[in-house]
Parts: structure tokens; sequence; C-alpha cells
């Protein structure tokens, strides 16, 4: 084991600990930020999977999490138990992002990004004008927090502990997914889909399941998400959601494991840190972004990984192929972005 | 039938100033890559130059629009390209999304903020009456907008065809290498063409805030129409952006009448997945290839 393996390794067992110990040391407001913290990360995970491994844009990541979270909130104000109400939100966001791969998969990579950004535009008017199902506008109140092994989530501390819990799930799962041969076809089309093809890769079907796949995890962290803030309404799943989402997938780093835990982090906590500046914080928020994406387009790991590089390499040497995400297959891909995130 | 003319005319009229939203918004695309996720944005903030010129340094309304159009070049032509474009082009086309997306965000709340989160008045063109033609009622506004977006997407539409400099610009615009090979300064018609873009998104704005008022969230469903005309036209054609805005245009009002208001904003959207569906190149644009 190199030295930089085991200082990663602390650094996570430190962070798992600091996330643990957590809800002694904060208000309950905190604990809220902390678990919403977990359960944006759960869907910036699956857009990140779709967008930074797999190479496709997607801006329907909040729609799903608002098909995850009317799922639940309506099965389990049916009667439902919460967790058949939580695969089924997933169930239906898989199917859901199978089919809508279909019609972006006839076209290029850009188009891809208009028919989600349309899907995501569709379910927020669905939701808004199916009142007999949706209540519209006036949204879901009440979704009772579910009970967990028997022991009941009300209280923001327990629910906390719930949402992490899933978070470690979802996220080792992923961990697993990307270490096996489907994880490797997916970075391999999101490289060079024809010379993925020509390996035998069927780049159509694993296109279609890196979608549904990152879709279900929106899903699944809207199913979170209802009984975590307990009142849902179409306007919270607007495409403004989607963008948010994807700003975090970017601002942590794209292809990056870790990237979506750090995004989903800034993007809780800048707003209670920028609260002295009172109304400027999105101003601020967006000046930010701009002049990340033209120092690091690769987001903030990206940034702590190019500058480990660097050191590593002997001075005087270009600090490898600076290549960048690039959905329309113009230059060649993160191939520092893959190699950085399996050596982790 | 009266009532179908009048939706026709109103149609056609919000269909122009889509043309010309979706016509800067393909050009772009074409020289230089850039989706431009700000575009709504772009036609939102040249109507508060132009009410800041009037309010502020107290100048009469053709003046103010003078400047408007001025400053919107400079600002969201020049200054979009030299300061967003070409900093991210260099990194590939995501960072360039995501920024674009960041600016227009920037955009919204730097009006909000700084100037007014209230809708404002702004000046119109003619005055709001009616004109009765054929029998029909139409209201000269949306007549005079007709008119006037017409002109413009006309003109541009000659200048591109049958101008040498028009001709220039689609060569680089299909294709930059061989057009840098025959000796056209590609550099500068890419610099031209974000300059068209910002003059045709400011003369949107001026047309259209009469009506809509001008309000920091308008760029919204403007933005997101672009996007949809420049699919349906065909992104490789500024002639198809055209026909695609006005198409859009003149379907949006006839759905919002015959069929349902409330998913009135789905039609593009619906427009959209089928064309993607069926004819992804677009009414006139070519099948793009792939490349390795």
């Amino acid at each position: 084991m190199s030295l930089a393996r085991i200082l990663g390794l602390l650094a996570v067992l430190i962070a798992v600990g600091l996330l643990i110990a957590a809800p002694t040391m904060l208000r309950s407001y905190g604990v809220y930020l902390l678990a919403l913290w977990s359960v944006t990360t759960i869907a910036a995970l699956g857009l990140n999977l779709t967008l930074g491994y797999a190479g496709q844009i997607s801006l329907a990541q909040g729609a799903f999490v608002g098909i995850g979270a009317y799922t639940v909130a309506l099965a389990t104000a049916a009667g439902i138990p919460y967790f058949v109400a939580f695969l089924g939100a997933g169930l239906i966001t898989f199917a859901i992002g199978w089919c809508l791969g279909y019609p972006a998969l006839r076209v290029q990579h850009h188009f891809l990004a208009f028919v989600t950004l349309a899907f995501s535009t569709l379910v927020f008017l669905v939701l808004r004008n199916e009142q007999w199902l949706t209540n519209g506008i006036y949204g879901i109140n009440d979704i009772a927090r579910p009970k967990v092994f028997g022991l009941s989530t009300n209280r923001n501390p327990d629910f906390y502990y719930f949402a992490l819990g899933m978070l470690a799930l979802f996220a080792g799962l992923q961990w697993w997914m990307l270490r096996s041969p489907w994880g490797r076809a997916f970075v391999a089309i999101r490289e060079n889909p024809l010379r993925a093809a020509s390996l035998g890769i069927d780049v159509r079907r694993y296109t279609l399941m890196a979608f549904a796949i990152g879709s279900a995890y929106g899903g699944f962290a809207g199913a979170l998400y209802a009984p975590l803030v307990q009142f849902i309404e179409p306007n919270s799943f607007q495409l403004t959601y989607s963008l948010k989402l994807l700003l975090i997938v970017l601002v942590g780093g794209a292809g990056y494991f870790i990237g979506p835990f750090f995004g989903a982090m800034i993007e809780i906590l800048l707003p209670e840190w920028l609260r002295f500046t009172q109304g400027y914080y999105l101003l601020i928020y967006a000046t930010l972004v701009v002049i990340l994406m033209a120092v690091c387009p690769k987001g903030l790991v990206g940034a702590v990984a190019l500058i480990a590089e660097r050191r590593r390499k002997p001075p005087g040497r270009a600090p490898g192929p600076g290549g960048t995400l690039d959905p329309g297959g113009a230059t060649p891909g993160p191939t520092g972005a893959a190699s950085a995130s399996h050596s982790r | 039938m009266a009532s179908f003319l009048q939706l026709l005319v109103s149609g056609l009229a919000t269909g122009a100033i889509y043309a010309l939203v979706a016509v800067g918004f393909s050009l772009l695309w074409q020289t230089s890559q850039t989706i431009n996720f700000a575009q709504g944005e772009f036609v939102m903030v040249p109507a508060f130059f132009v009410l800041v010129a009037m309010h502020t340094l107290g100048l009469p309304f053709w003046l103010a629009a003078i400047v408007g159009i001025a400053t919107a070049a400079l600002v969201l032509g020049v200054l979009f390209k030299r300061i967003i474009v070409d900093q991210m082009l260099r990194h590939g086309v995501l960072p360039l999304v995501v920024s674009t997306i960041a600016l227009s965000l920037f955009m919204r709340e730097a009006v909000k903020d700084f100037y007014s989160a209230q809708a404002q008045p702004f000046p119109s063109l003619v005055a709001d009456r009616d004109i009765t033609l054929f029998g029909v009622v139409f209201s000269a506004q949306s007549l005079a907008l007709l008119v006037v977006a017409v002109a413009i997407v006309a003109a541009l539409h000659i200048f591109l065809q049958h101008t040498r400099f028009g001709r220039m610009m689609q060569a680089t615009a299909q294709n930059p290498t061989v057009a840098r090979i025959l000796g056209i300064d590609v550099e500068r018609m890419i610099l031209t063409t974000f300059l068209v873009n910002a003059v045709l998104c400011a003369i949107a704005s001026i047309l259209i805030s009469p009506i809509y008022l001008a309000k920091f969230t308008n760029g919204e469903t403007l933005g997101l129409a672009a996007f949809v005309a420049a699919i349906i036209g065909g992104f490789n054609q500024a002639r198809g952006a055209m026909a695609g805005g006005i198409l859009l245009g003149v379907l949006d009002n006839l759905c919002a009448a015959y069929m349902s208001a409330q998913y009135r904003s789905a039609v593009p959207l619906i427009l959209l997945v089928l064309f993607i569906l069926f004819r992804p190149q677009g009414l006139m644009g070519r099948v793009e290839e792939r490349t390795v």
C-alpha cells in the first residue's frame, strides 16, 4: 500500500467518523442539512454515472427525483409500506430512464440534453396540472417518515442516520459497479463509442443502462427526499433543480467517484456560509462556478488530482493529457479522470 | 374563421420573435459549438439596458433603443465571446454548457437585485390600438411586431445568402477548416456571429418587452423556445431555425386556443421529441456525420 493510499483511506475514515458523530455536535437544523446532503449526494451519484462515466448529458435528474418523491408520497398515503414504495420509485425511474434513452440514442449526444430538458419540463407540467393525482400547485403535505427496523425516524438525527446508511449503500453499490465489467464498459463508451463497439461492447445497451441506473439513483433519492422534507410541490422539481444537480456533479468533478460528495456539500452549505451576503448568494455562486470552470473544468476533485499529478511527475514535464469531458467526442476524453478515480 | 386568422397573426408574431432568437442560437452553435443556455436571458437583459438609458441617462426612447442595442452588442457579443466562450472552449463543450447555465443565473439575479424584481412597463413602438382588417380585429402591436420581425428575418436571410460577407459567415459555420483554407478570416467571422446574435436578441427584446413587460424571468420560456425552434428547423441551417421559430409560434398559439391552455408549454416539447424521433436532422438540416 502506497503512502497516498493510506492517507486517502485515513481521510475517508475520519470523514465517516465525523459524519457519524455529527448529530452530537450540531443542532437540529444542521442535522437536517446533513440529511439533505446525503439525499442530494445519492441523486448526484446517479447523475455522475450518466454524465461522468458514460458521458451522456442529462438535464432531467431533478425530474427523476421528483418522480421518486411523488411515488413515495402517493404510495405511502395510500397505505403501501414505505420500503415497497421505495423500491417502486427506483423501478419506475429505471424504466422511464430506459425509455427516455431511446429517442436520444437515435441521434447525437447533445440531443440527449434536449430530450431530457423537454422531459423535465413535461414532468413539471404533469405534476402541476394533474390535480386529481398530485394535488397540483398545493403539493402534498404530511408525508410520513418510515419506520426502519421498527424504529421511528421522526426525529431529524434518526432520519439522518437512515439517509446516511442509504448513501453508504448506494455509494458502495456504485463503487462495486464501476469496478465490474459494466463500469469499464461505461468508461470505454465515453472515451470513444466507435472503438468501444469494435471491442464488442454493445454501445446501445450500455448507454441505456447507464442512463437508466443513473435515473434510478435519482428516483431513490426522491424516495428519501419526500419523507425528509415531508412536503413536496411541483416547483421543487423544475428544470432549475436538474441544473443544480448538474452543477453539483461538475463542481465536484465529473467522472470522479468522490466528486458528488464535495459538490453536494458546497451546494447545500454555501448558502448557509454566504448568508451574510443576503440576496447576492446566487450571484456569487454563479460567478464562482464560471471561475471554477475557467480555471479547472474538471471540478474541485479534478483540481486536487491535477496538483497531485504535477507533484508526482518530474518538473519540466507537461502535466499529463489535459483531456476534458467532451460529449461531442471532438477531443479525447478524460483518461486522467478515469485512472485517478481507480487509484483511490 | 375570424378568430383563427387572429390567432394565426399573433402566432406568426410570436413565431417571428422565436425565429430571431433561434437564428442567433443556431449561428452560435454552428460557428463555435456554443450551446448558449443563456440565450433567453440574452433577450431579457437588453430591455433593461434600454430602461437604464431612458431613466438614468434621460435619453428619448429611440436613442435609448440604439444605446441598448449597442450595449448588447458589446456585452452579449464581444465580452461574452472573449470572457466566457474563448476561455471555456479550450476545455470542451461541457464546461461551456455549465458556464452559460451559470451565466443565465447570474444575469437573472443581477437584474433582480440591481434593477427590480417587479415587471417594468416598456415603451412600445406603436400606440396600442386595434386595427380592423377584412372584418378581423388585430392588435396594432402584434401587427407591428410581425412586420418588424419578418423584415429583420428577411434582411438577415438576404445578408446570409446573397452577400459576400454573409456567405463567408455561412462557410465558416459549415466547415471552419475549409473556410480557413479558402482564405476566410475565420476568427473575424466568428466574432461577427456573436455580434449578430447579440443584436438579434436585443431587437427581439425591444419588440416583445412592450407586450410581456420587462421582467427578470422573461428569459426562461424564450430560451427554451429558441432551443426547440433551432432543433425543429435543423441545427445546422440558419433558415431552418427561422422556419422552426415561425412554425413553433403558430402551433403554440393554435394549441393554446384549441386544445389545452394548461399544457401549452408542452407543445414545443412534444414537437421536439417527435422531431428527434422521426427527423433528427430537422426540417431543413443535413445529417451530421459521426467522427471517430
